[in-house]
């Protein structure tokens, strides 16, 4: 039987250390000094009445620097006339990861265009995940994601529900940027 | 005799109170100053409800701490099938009680006279004065080792009788690396008792209340070498980051007290936190003068230069406890400052560190200091 004889592997970016590394403790030292002056130009902060952490107090304190083109809470685009441009087709609630869009599609017989409108479209914001699938399956372009959050944290899950009433009245800034038939589109 | 009494239950009771509040101050301590070093807020939800009003008390999340003990003493208490029942049992408690046996010999303060500190109270007590110790033992210091000897065995017992290989496992790395440590703690402190001719921690505090060569005559001063070493040792006995290699989480979930919940796995994370407090007062008596303040003696402070400041003896009782409260809480923060900020040991890198390592440079220290006292008293 051959007698296995270990050979560690060498890489071509061995880490080398001088004796300095290896005593260990001068930079242990060093390191304690970096989290100790953390720790203390942070105290510093606190106690001088300014903040002293990069956190924000979430539910308290929204930060105001979302990025433009952050996932945020979903706005039902309107036509002109103020109906949803949604057509009730259900492609948001199939890619749906979390399962949260529930659709009640129904008939309108004096609109021979579009003749299926959702009567009913609810979002359960405590499950959402937030990832704007629902935004890229939609064929109308008639879900989109604003880039301000939904605030309602809540104890009870079951406030956290929106309605087709909210999400198309709620009319963020942002969206009037973008408006709705777009300019030079075939709506025109 | 009645009065010895009165005076040790005040000091017992004293004792008790000051490490249980350290132990519930620093779960929250070691949050906050965690959240800070990482530039977060930390634990800040929990509060207190004034009854009838909706005055909700904050307090910096200080409220955390009564959050967890409500929560393990009403969570289920889960139990193992097949264990051994006894053991388990007595592991917490074997493992909670030498922590608080240790302070019983560490000295809190200076010299306390009862019959000046209370008017009213002189004839009673006739001139009798008392160390501020709860046990002012010969022994003071081998009491220290074999009580802290003793966590060992409880955390051997828990993680042999949970029958989890994990805690098994973890039990088997307590039991090597704690023994392994306790040897260089002991080692590091020799070099201490030889200077100081004693084991007696009144005697060592007291010896420490002078001065040399405009330093005061702490125990850091004589020996620096040894007071790194003896710290190292002492976080590694506590088996927190960077030594927290019995219940590295990534490897073993929780090491020895894998199979305990509620309130048993509460007085294990109790005894831990007691004990930074423990080793933080240790290490105060040992190299930090205990309750001394330089320039300052029974009769208040006299600074070089003829300046004086008398004190009552109140006063001065006052400030050496205070002061003695003081180093410690700022030893415990300078342990949770080294637990946030070094990453966690290979586990034969544990052992090789305190065989290869920190055992030669406790006996070099010790050899040195033979020698330098040879050298000076011959």
């Amino acid at each position: 039987m051959k007698k296995y004889v270990y050979v560690r592997r060498r890489y071509w970016n061995e880490p080398t250390m001088g004796w300095w590394e290896r005593a260990y403790l001068f930079e242990i030292l060093r390191g304690l000094a970096i989290t100790g002056g953390v720790f203390l130009r942070n105290m510093g902060k606190w106690v001088t009445g300014r903040k002293g952490a990069l956190t924000s107090y979430y539910p308290e304190e929204t930060r105001p620097d979302y990025a433009a083109a952050n996932r945020g809470k979903h706005v039902l685009t309107q036509r002109p006339d103020g109906r949803p441009q949604c057509v009730a087709c259900n492609m948001c609630a199939t890619v749906c990861p979390a399962k949260v869009i529930e659709i009640e599609a129904a008939f309108d017989p004096g609109d021979p265009t579009h003749p299926k409108y959702p009567s009913r479209f609810e979002i359960d914001y405590s499950r959402c995940v937030f990832c704007g699938l629902c935004v890229e399956a939609c064929p109308e372009d008639a879900i989109r994601m604003a880039k301000e959050v939904p605030d309602f944290p809540s104890p009870d899950r079951m406030n956290m529900w929106l309605g087709k009433e909210e999400l198309l009245t709620w009319q963020p800034q942002c969206d009037v940027a973008k408006p709705y038939p777009p300019a030079g589109g075939a709506a025109r | 005799m009645i009065q010895d009494l009165v005076v040790y239950a005040v000091f017992i009771g004293y004792a008790i109170g000051v490490l249980m509040t350290f132990g519930l101050l620093l779960t929250w301590v070691e949050r906050k100053q965690a959240a800070v070093m990482s530039d977060r807020i930390g634990a800040n939800r929990a509060y207190l409800r004034i009854p009838f009003t909706q005055v909700k008390l904050v307090w910096w999340g200080l409220f955390h701490g009564i959050a967890d003990g409500v929560k393990m003493l009403l969570k289920e208490d889960f139990k193992p099938r097949p264990y051994d029942w006894y053991a388990y049992m007595v592991a917490p408690w074997v493992v909670f009680t030498p922590v608080l046996l240790v302070f019983a010999v560490i000295p809190f303060g200076g010299t306390l006279d009862p019959g000046r500190l209370v008017p009213a109270l002189t004839d009673w007590f006739g001139g009798r004065t008392y160390p501020m110790q709860i046990a002012r033992l010969d022994a003071g210091l081998l009491i220290v080792f074999a009580f802290g000897g003793m966590t060992i065995i409880g955390a051997m017992l828990a993680g042999w009788s949970s029958s989890n290989k994990f805690a098994l496992l973890g039990a088997l790395r307590a039991g090597s690396q704690m023994i392994s440590y306790e040897l260089v703690m002991g080692l590091t402190v020799l070099g201490l008792v030889l200077i100081y001719g004693t084991v007696d921690l009144f005697d060592i505090v007291s010896q420490q209340s002078g001065r040399v060569g405009g330093l005061p005559a702490w125990g850091i001063v004589f020996q620096p070498f040894a007071a790194t070493l003896f710290m190292a040792a002492a976080i590694a006995e506590n088996k927190r980051i960077p030594f927290d290699l019995p219940e590295a989480e990534s490897e073993l979930i929780s090491g020895y007290f894998t199979e305990y919940s509620a309130m048993k796995m509460g007085l294990f994370m109790f005894a831990e936190f007691i004990e930074i407090a423990i080793i933080a007062a240790l290490f105060t008596t040992l190299f930090l003068g205990g309750p001394n303040l330089p320039y300052m003696g029974d009769a208040g402070f006299a600074f070089p230069g003829g300046y004086e400041i008398p004190m009552s003896h109140g006063a001065v009782v006052a400030t050496q406890v205070l002061v003695f409260l003081g180093k410690v809480a700022l030893l415990c923060s300078f342990q949770i400052l080294i637990r946030w900020s070094l990453p966690r040991f290979r586990y034969d890198q544990v052992l090789k560190f305190a065989w290869k390592f920190m055992l030669p440079l406790a006996l070099v220290n010790l050899v040195a200091t033979v020698v330098w006292m040879w050298a000076r008293h011959g």
